[in-house]
């Protein structure tokens, strides 16, 4: 049977929708597929708003072609389908001594999706996107996979591209040396905003990230504990166990008390004078991974997820975001910052220059307005929000946001001329109506 | 060390076996129709660490090629491992509007394979140690009205594994009998409301465990194991009026 009805919603779960799912498992059936009914392709359903939901119509699940294609022990070049979970790769390939190029903050994102949603991780600042280190990738067509030709417009429409121009069928990207599956972390408190602005801009490790705390106000504001990390090898990784969040959480797990009575006692955690620890090179990328189903612990109306970048010189109004939340009291403690380089792949891709911010809001009342204040916020600032993590934008503020879009409409209308991979996401953000 | 022959490698729960062979550093020779997805399971398990990725033509229904796999796993160096996972299940109403279906359902399940690992069984007599692995169906385990056709070429097929497994016994190769329930396939796709719906990856670390410990005969996951036990024990008086 090649179709079933299913529920989709993304990872922060507050949109949902019903959708025929199609599975195939080989190549040839997703040929087959393409020729009959063109639908757009899903991965693990790991961005947050409704990227993946395709409602009322049909989608094609992507997570049973995962294979490895090609491996070059020598280049690293490697060749994989695009249902391959970057996290398995991980587990396969480090300890071989190379690792994916860019891992977002889930392992178990695909490559496809790392490709359409042209994905970032913690050594932005110097590695770029995902999709910087893709030398080939193909779509799938009725006649059987098309490569697309590194550079060609069709390549930058689909990396950051939504998966628009069809569905991906494989990549091929460089992996990148490393001396073991370990990580050496050095974590530091950060008393306030200033000094962790200044912290990320001196700061010369490979991987680097902030946490910060999104509840402290006043003299706290902006406080934290920054992460640099660097891979080694030659030592062994403690044992560790998954856990399981079973059941949807009862609304005042994180209510406001308890986030604030979190996020202190996180941030003292770590001493002041700071520390190095070693870690599985899965626990440092993935922290979260560990428990599975996490985004269960924000109870069944699910949550949003606020991320944006604005320009170095903007700092000070990415400051003023942070205290409209801080003051809002709806943070979770899920809340990062960073600073990232120029590196993009994509016309629609989202990295600037500059900083970036992401929290998490539980889906209850005064979340989406405050997200839409700090979305003009954004947009004010110049920066730009991350469609992996959007579900409440506005059409207007995104195509202002996306210089490109129209470079990115132009290639995939070319591509996907009758409208067949739209999502709902598209539909809301209208971007694949006129220019 | 064991090289694998995996009859019918394009099937999900196959490929998870293949790759699980791999994790294990263990070669695979993949048989099967569809060449291009063989050959792209073949890579996936060499780059998973698998020492051999191969693949090789079989079709269930073609006796013909047959002799080219017996020839292959004679020139296996290693200890033979042979797995069985080919099969098909057309739904019962196809077959009652169709029953010349019956013909490629018996081949595909029961006759093709118990013929191909006729022809191997004296290799891995003559090399006295081994392993068959066979995939039958809870299936096969009781006739029922939705799925007799199929359930019978799988209880043909447990028979038959019956006796090679008394006969290779002799000679030190072991066979083992795998009685999964229903698992998330490419075949129950879409279906509704299976009980008990179980990932490959967990048939394929049943089978392997077996297989290391010499099981004779698994169900797996392990539930169906009373869940059958009752369903065998019910009367045929009173079986015959039901439907489950």
């Amino acid at each position: 049977m090649l179709w079933k009805t299913a529920e989709l919603s993304g990872w922060g779960r507050a949109l949902r929708g019903p959708a025929q799912l199609a599975r195939p498992e080989r190549a040839s059936t997703l040929a087959a597929l393409q020729s009959e009914v063109p639908a757009p392709a899903i991965g693990m359903r790991r961005s947050y708003g409704d990227a993946p939901l395709n409602s009322g119509g049909k989608a094609i699940d992507m997570t049973r072609l995962d294979r490895v294609l090609s491996f070059d022990a020598d280049t690293g070049l490697l060749e994989v389908e695009a249902g391959a979970r970057l996290g398995e790769l991980v587990r396969i390939f480090a300890p071989k001594g190379w690792l994916p190029p860019v891992l977002p903050g889930t392992g178990l994102a695909t490559v496809g999706g790392a490709i359409a949603m042209d994905v970032h991780g913690k050594n932005h600042h110097g590695a770029g996107t995902f999709g910087c280190h893709v030398r080939a990738l193909s779509l799938m067509t009725p006649k059987g996979p098309k490569t697309v030709k590194e550079g060609s417009a069709l390549f930058k429409a689909t990396i950051g591209g939504l998966g628009q121009t069809g569905p991906i069928y494989s990549a091929k990207f460089q992996l990148l040396r490393t001396k073991g599956d370990v990580i050496v972390v050095t974590e530091r408190r950060i008393e306030g905003w200033d000094a962790f602005i200044s912290y990320l801009d001196a700061s010369d490790a490979t991987y680097t990230v902030g946490w910060i705390d999104a509840t402290a106000t006043g003299n706290a504001l902006g406080r934290g504990i920054l992460e640099e990390a660097e891979t080694g090898g030659g030592l062994v990784p403690p044992a560790k166990r998954g856990k399981k969040v079973p059941v949807d959480a009862p609304d005042f797990t994180l209510s406001p008390p308890v986030v604030r009575a979190f996020n202190a006692a996180y941030w003292r955690r770590v001493p002041n004078a700071g520390r190095t620890v070693v870690k599985p090179i899965d626990d440092f990328f993935f922290p979260l991974d560990r428990i599975h189903d996490w985004n269960r612990l924000y109870g069944k109306t699910g949550f949003h997820q606020f991320q944006c970048v604005v320009p170095l010189a903007q700092a000070g109004a990415l400051r003023e975001i942070l205290a409209r939340i801080a003051r809002s009291g709806l943070a979770s403690p899920l809340a990062v910052l960073k600073r990232m380089g120029p590196g993009r792949a994509g016309y629609m891709s989202f990295p600037m220059e500059g900083y970036t911010l992401a929290v998490d809001f539980p889906n209850r009342s005064g979340a989406e307005a405050l997200i839409s204040e700090l979305e003009r916020d954004a947009a004010k600032a110049e920066g730009r929000i991350y469609l992996a993590k959007d579900a409440l934008a506005a059409p207007e503020t995104i195509r202002s946001m996306y210089p490109e879009h129209g470079d990115w409409l132009k290639a995939v209308r070319k591509a996907d001329p009758g409208a067949a991979y739209e999502t709902d996401m598209t539909r809301r953000l209208n971007l694949r109506g006129a220019e | 060390m064991t090289t694998w022959i995996i009859l019918g490698g394009t099937s999900t729960i196959a490929r998870a076996f293949a790759r699980k062979a791999a994790d294990r550093g263990e070669g695979v020779i993949l048989a099967g129709r569809d060449a291009d997805d063989l050959a792209a399971t073949a890579a996936d398990c060499a780059a998973r660490g698998a020492p051999l990725g191969e693949s090789i033509r079989l079709d269930a229904r073609d006796p013909l090629t047959f002799g080219p796999i017996a020839e292959r796993a004679g020139r296996i160096s290693d200890e033979i491992g042979i797995a069985v996972f080919v099969g098909s299940m057309p739904s019962q109403e196809e077959i009652d509007s169709d029953p010349a279906l019956i013909d490629g359902v018996v081949a595909d399940n029961y006759s093709g394979p118990a013929r191909l690992l006729h022809e191997l069984a004296p290799l891995l007599e003559d090399r006295g140690a081994g392993t068959v692995i066979g995939v039958g169906s809870v299936a096969g385990d009781r006739g029922r009205i939705g799925n007799y056709v199929y359930g019978s070429s799988k209880s043909g097929f447990h028979a038959y594994l019956s006796g090679l497994r008394n006969r290779l016994g002799r000679s030190g190769v072991h066979v083992v009998t795998v009685k999964p329930g229903t698992v998330d396939t490419a075949m129950t796709w879409g279906m509704e409301k299976l009980p008990f719906l179980a990932p490959p990856e967990k048939i394929v670390q049943d089978i392997f465990r077996a297989a290391d410990k010499k099981k004779d005969v698994i169900y797996t996951p392990l539930i169906w194991w009373p869940v059958m036990t009752v369903i065998r024990a019910i009367p045929e008086r009173v079986f015959k009026k039901m439907s489950i």
